[in-house]
This record gives structure tokens, sequence and C-alpha cells, in this order.
């Protein structure tokens, strides 16, 4: 079996057996802990709590204007590689391949020329990401192993793409089956670390949103 | 053995803990409390460090360690390396480490002088999370490991014993009685079958009886049967500050008990924010039921008494004006219509700050911090671009509905010779009542 095969066949199939299951034991693992019921009278009725969660799930994709100057140009830079993110893995002909091949459906791709762009955009945007978390003094010291490891692990999913598009670093099957089995390792170290909040993302919004607006409160 | 004697004995008590005992002891109390809401705003934090942008503390200093989410980090920690869904796995690589004693030592000036409970860092997170939340629960381990500051642990102790956070010469039923004489209005006090229990701030006993006389005088005027209790006066809830749960929910009991006695349908928290915070969000819930009453604050109140027709308010003379939204009745407790309404009524010219509303900066002083000595130098610093703001406005009249941000706004006059004196909204509302002579309380 050779390298691809392997990233491709039973490496895979492996990743998306931890990744699956990971990721439903991390989300049992809060049902385990205790709910705690609510006796205050709340101000306002559950549907309006609710449609305040469902406006803080959307609201909190971009700050509110108050905080714009001082945090804007930093979410600016997440959204940027976040969203290169989505169209490198969303819109490459040989990814909607991969994923016709899972799922059974495929969709329209974008010329190879711009993903390379796109690519290479989002790399360099990583790139000032892990600059701004060594540099900036909150993120450095927030930051731990998780954050530096699920940055690597994006960024060499990212970087190995990028070697075998332009077949350089080694003979191209060598490098789409390092590329995929850097994937493949994501997948596995997925559950375990802040690539999770993928899945937490908007629940938590969703949540947060409806306690506060069931209180009245700012969301 | 007197108050001050036991209070001592418990201090020494504390004191006597081994610090490893204490880390124990706090590790305990959070992994016990942490419930699955908790658990998941931990796990949910990107470690984007955007709350930082939110917190005064951290915009004043831009010192990263007030950043708010590092506020919870040893108990962050804790709980990924003890019950998360991964916790033998963090344990065996090595991942989360203990957390020292000494390190915890230094997250008690993290979590209680540098962090008012204000809550703005929770309107900021793109994740949604509810960053006050999780330190008002990180405090309360905090006094499970005996590392509640003085200050806010003895008034928290003294009020659960005694009702009263401090000891005083005189005890405050009787000042309470001796206000309505020098103001001349008359106190209800003790009263049963009434329709409204009242209570009182004991920042305004001490510092702002005018404030005290306009909450009665206000009643009176509505024809509202009511009483304050002899035996649940204080409003404020140290119990709360100083993360003492249990302790918080005694002195809770004190006012459910005699609102229960007097039979109220309604309870009145009067110009101060963290006991509406306490008394309407939080006494149900360590109750253990649904209060048998209402719990509402007096200017929500009286706001509803003016659209009802009740109330009728006569013009007030206080020229350009600017308003102090308390973080805890307002951003946090979503009081943030019925001020303005109240204003409006009385004609107030309203020149709001930059930041109003659900997003106002706090005063600094919330969550304690005015009462905690130490945290002086660092609650004046983070109070500057408060003060820059009210100035901002161009407003000569300075209003607020909190008399613990008003104590703090007062405790900056003198520290920064500041022109400004924060006025209350009830002693205004009590000044302009129609029908009646005005300036009277
Ligand atoms: S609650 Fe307020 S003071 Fe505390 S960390 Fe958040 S913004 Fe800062
Ligand atoms: S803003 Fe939210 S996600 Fe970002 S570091 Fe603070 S708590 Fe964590």
């Amino acid at each position: 079996m050779d390298l691809v095969s392997f990233a491709r066949g039973p490496a895979l199939e492996v990743a998306l057996a931890v990744f699956c299951l990971g990721v439903v034991w991390r989300i049992v693992g809060f049902a385990l802990l205790r709910i705690r019921r609510n006796f205050n009278e709340p101000r306002n009725s559950l549907v309006k709590a609710i449609i305040g969660g469902v406006i803080a799930t959307g609201s909190r994709s971009w700050p509110h204007s108050e905080f714009t100057v001082r945090t804007g140009a930093g979410e600016a830079l997440g959204y940027g590689y976040h969203i290169g993110l989505f169209i490198v893995i969303l819109a490459f002909a040989p990814h909607i391949a991969f994923f016709g091949s899972l799922f059974g459906v495929t969709w329209p791709a974008l010329p190879n020329s711009v993903i390379t762009i796109f690519s290479v955009l989002t790399f360099t945007l990583l790139l000032a990401v892990l600059f701004r978390r060594v540099t900036h003094r909150v993120l450095r010291m927030l930051s731990n192993f998780d954050d530096y490891f699920s940055w690597f692990i994006t960024t060499l999913v990212i970087v190995t793409g990028l070697m075998a598009t332009a077949h350089i670093g080694g003979p191209y099957q060598t490098i789409l089956g390092l590329h995929i089995l850097s994937f493949d390792a994501l997948l596995v170290w997925f559950p375990f670390g802040k690539l999770m909040h993928a899945f937490y993302i908007f629940p938590s919004r969703a949540i947060n949103g409806t306690l506060l607006s069931r209180k009245g409160a700012a969301s | 053995m007197s108050i001050t004697a036991t209070l001592s004995a418990n201090l020494a008590l504390e004191e006597a803990r081994s610090p490893e005992a204490r880390v124990a002891g706090a590790m305990r109390g959070f992994a016990l409390e942490i419930g699955a809401l908790s658990a998941f705003r931990m796990e949910s934090c990107i470690h984007c460090g955007i709350c930082a942008d939110a917190c005064h503390f951290y915009i004043a200093t831009e010192d990263p360690q007030y950043t708010p989410i590092w506020k919870v980090e040893p108990f962050k920690q804790a709980y990924k390396r003890e019950s998360s869904a991964f916790a033998p796995v963090f344990r065996w690589l090595g991942l989360k480490k203990k957390v020292t004693a000494d390190e915890l030592e230094h997250w008690q000036y993290l979590l209680f002088d540098s962090c008012n409970m204000c809550g703005r860092c929770s309107l900021i997170c793109p994740m949604g999370i509810d960053v006050s939340a999780l330190i008002e629960q990180a405090r309360h381990a905090m006094f499970e490991a005996g590392l509640a500051p003085t200050e806010l642990y003895e008034k928290a102790a003294n009020q659960k014993r005694t009702g009263q956070p401090e000891d005083s010469a005189e005890p405050y039923r009787d000042k309470l009685l001796a206000i309505g004489r020098e103001f001349g209005v008359e106190i209800p006090l003790d009263k049963s079958d009434v329709e409204v229990m009242l209570t009182v701030p004991r920042t305004d006993i001490e510092h702002y009886p005018k404030a005290v006389a306009a909450l009665a005088r206000v009643m009176q005027h509505l024809g509202v049967s009511c009483t304050f209790r002899s035996d649940g006066l204080v409003a404020e809830n140290y119990g709360y500050y100083a993360g003492g749960k249990e302790w918080q929910r005694q002195i809770s009991l004190r006012l459910i008990d005699e609102a229960l006695a007097c039979k109220a349908k309604l309870l009145i928290v009067p110009e101060c924010g963290h006991a509406y915070t306490a008394l309407r969000w939080e006494a149900a819930d360590l109750y253990g039921k649904p209060l048998p009453f209402k719990v509402r604050h007096v200017t929500e109140f009286l706001a509803e008494q003016l659209q009802l027709g009740k109330l009728t308010l006569r013009t007030a003379e206080t020229g350009a004006t600017t308003f102090h939204d308390p973080c805890q009745l307002v951003r946090k407790g979503g009081v943030t219509n019925a001020p303005r309404t109240l204003m409006k009524a009385m004609g107030v010219e309203l020149h709001e700050m930059k930041n109003h509303g659900a997003f106002s900066f706090c005063c600094g002083g919330g969550g304690g911090v005015v009462d905690i000595q130490r945290a002086a130098p660092l609650r004046y610093r983070a109070m500057e671009n408060k003060l820059r703001e009210v100035d901002d406005t161009g407003a000569s009249t300075f209003i607020t509905s909190c008399s613990d941000c008003r104590r703090t706004f007062d405790d900056a006059r003198s520290h920064f010779n500041w022109e400004k004196t924060p006025r209350s909204l009830l002693e205004l509302v009590a000044d302009n009542l129609a029908g009646t002579a005005g300036n009277a309380a």
C-alpha cells in the first residue's frame, strides 16, 4: 500500500472514528454535569428569550460598535483566515471529489489558480495570526499548547496542500500523501483541543444570549 | 462569644489552614459547583483575548493579567484537569498543571481587587461566553479557600450574624427612625399585612440619609401600604461580594423571611445595584424555589407607577444632565429604560455618555472593590476614563441610581478634586413629586 492509499484508507478511517467519537464524548461530557434550574422570575417570556438568543448568535459575529475600534482589526484577521480556509476546503476540485466520495454530493469548484491565490493568502494570514499571538501581550499570556498545536496542524495542512499543487518539496504522490496524513492528524486532534469551537460557537452564543435575554439584560 | 470574637476566631482558622488545604478547598468548591453551563463556557474559550478590550482595568493599564478570562485561569485549568471530558488525557500528557497555592493567592487580586463583576466583558466575547458569570463562580471557590479579601469577609460575616455588615453605635433601625425625624417623613416600620416591603442600602443609612427619606416620602405620596422591617433592613448582600454562597443565601433568607412575615407582594430594592442582582436574580435560586413575592428596583417601580398614571412629576431644573448606568441594574439586570423614563418625565435634558446603557463603563467600585482598601490605587486608575466620559458630556448635573456607584464617585471627588457631585435619581424624583412643595426631603 502506498502512502496516499494508506492516508486515504485506513489512516483516514481511524481519524474519522477518533473525530466522531471524540466530538460526541466531549459533548456528552457536559450532559453528565449538573444543569441548574432557574427559579428567579424571568423578565422576558421564553419565546422572547429564545429570540434574543437567536439574535445574539448572529450579532456576536461582529463586535458591538462600542468595541470595534479596539477589536475590529483582530476580528477581521480572524475572519480573513477562516474565510480563506472555507474557500480552499470547499471550493477546490479534488476536495469536492473527496467529499463526494464520502457523502455522495458534489458542487461546482473554483479554478485552481483562484484556489492557489486563496491558499497563499490564507497561509500568509495564518503567519500573521501566529505573529500576533506571540507578540500581543494578552494573546501570548493566554496561549497554551492547544493554541499553538491547533495552529500548527491547520497550517501544516495548508502548507502541504500548497506544496502538492505547486509540485515542490518532493514527489507529488509523497507530498499528497503527507497532505492527506496531516488532515488525518487534524481530525484526530480536533476533539481534544480548541478546534472544537467549530461545534461550540453557535450553541454558546445562543445559550448565553437566551439566558441574558431572559433577564432583559444586554447580549 | 461576642460577634467580633467569633469573627476573629473564624479568620484565625482560615489563616491557620495550610496553603495546600486552601487550594484543595478552592478546587473542591469549584468542582462541586461547576455545572454543565459553566463547563461549556470554559470549554468554549478560544483564547482570542478580545475580552481584554472590554475591561476598564485592562484598558487603563494595558496589563494583560487583567484580561477577564485570565481571571478564571486556575479554575479553567482545574476543570480541564479534574472533570472535563478528556481530564485523564490532560493529566497523562501533563497539559494541565495542578494549581499552586501561590498562584491562587495571587488570583485573589485578579478576582476581587480588579474585577467589579460588571459584565462588560460578557458583551464582547465572539463565542458569547458570559465571562463575569465564571468570575462569580470563581469567587465562590476563593471564599471556600479562605481567600476572600478581609474587608468583604468581615462584612459578610457580620451581616450573616446580625443583618448589618458593620457594627454601629446605633442600630440601623434607630438610625432609620432618626432619619425620618430629621427629614420630617414618616418611616413605616415593622408593619404587617402590607403590599410592599422596603429595604435600604446601608450606604444610604451611613452616607446618604436623604435618599432613605426620599424612598419613604415617595411611597407615602403614592399611598402604598408598605413597611421597612427591623430584622430585614439592609439591601446589600456582602455574602455575594465575598463569594460566600451559603452566607449569601442566609443573608437573602433574612429578607425573604421578613417579606413573608409581613405578607408583602412586592419587595423593593432601593438604589443599590448588586442588591438587585442578589435579590432579583439569585435569591430564588438560593431559596430553591420561586419567591412568593416580586422583586423590583425602585426606579422600575416608579416608572411603572408613572406609566399607570399614579405618579406625576414636575419639571426638574437640572440643566444639562448625564446619567451613570449602574452595571448590575442596567447591563446585567435589564433596568435600562426605567431611569430614562423617570428623567424624561421630569424634563431632564439628558446628555448620554459615549459608552452608556448596556455598554457603560463601571464606576470601578462595584463587586465590593470600593470596600477593599488596597485596591484603591488600581480603582482610581480604572476610573479615570469613566470620569473623562462624564466630563465630555458637558453636563453640569450628574445622576445615578445606585448608592455604591454614588459613593465611588464621591470618593473620586476628593481623590481627583473632581468637581461633579453625584446625585440620586430617587432623591430627584422625591424632590419633584407633583402637588408637593418640592425639595422637602
Ligand atoms: S466583569 Fe467587568 S471588571 Fe470584571 S473582568 Fe469583566 S469587564 Fe472587567
Ligand atoms: S473573548 Fe471569549 S473566547 Fe476570547 S479569550 Fe475572552 S472569553 Fe475567551
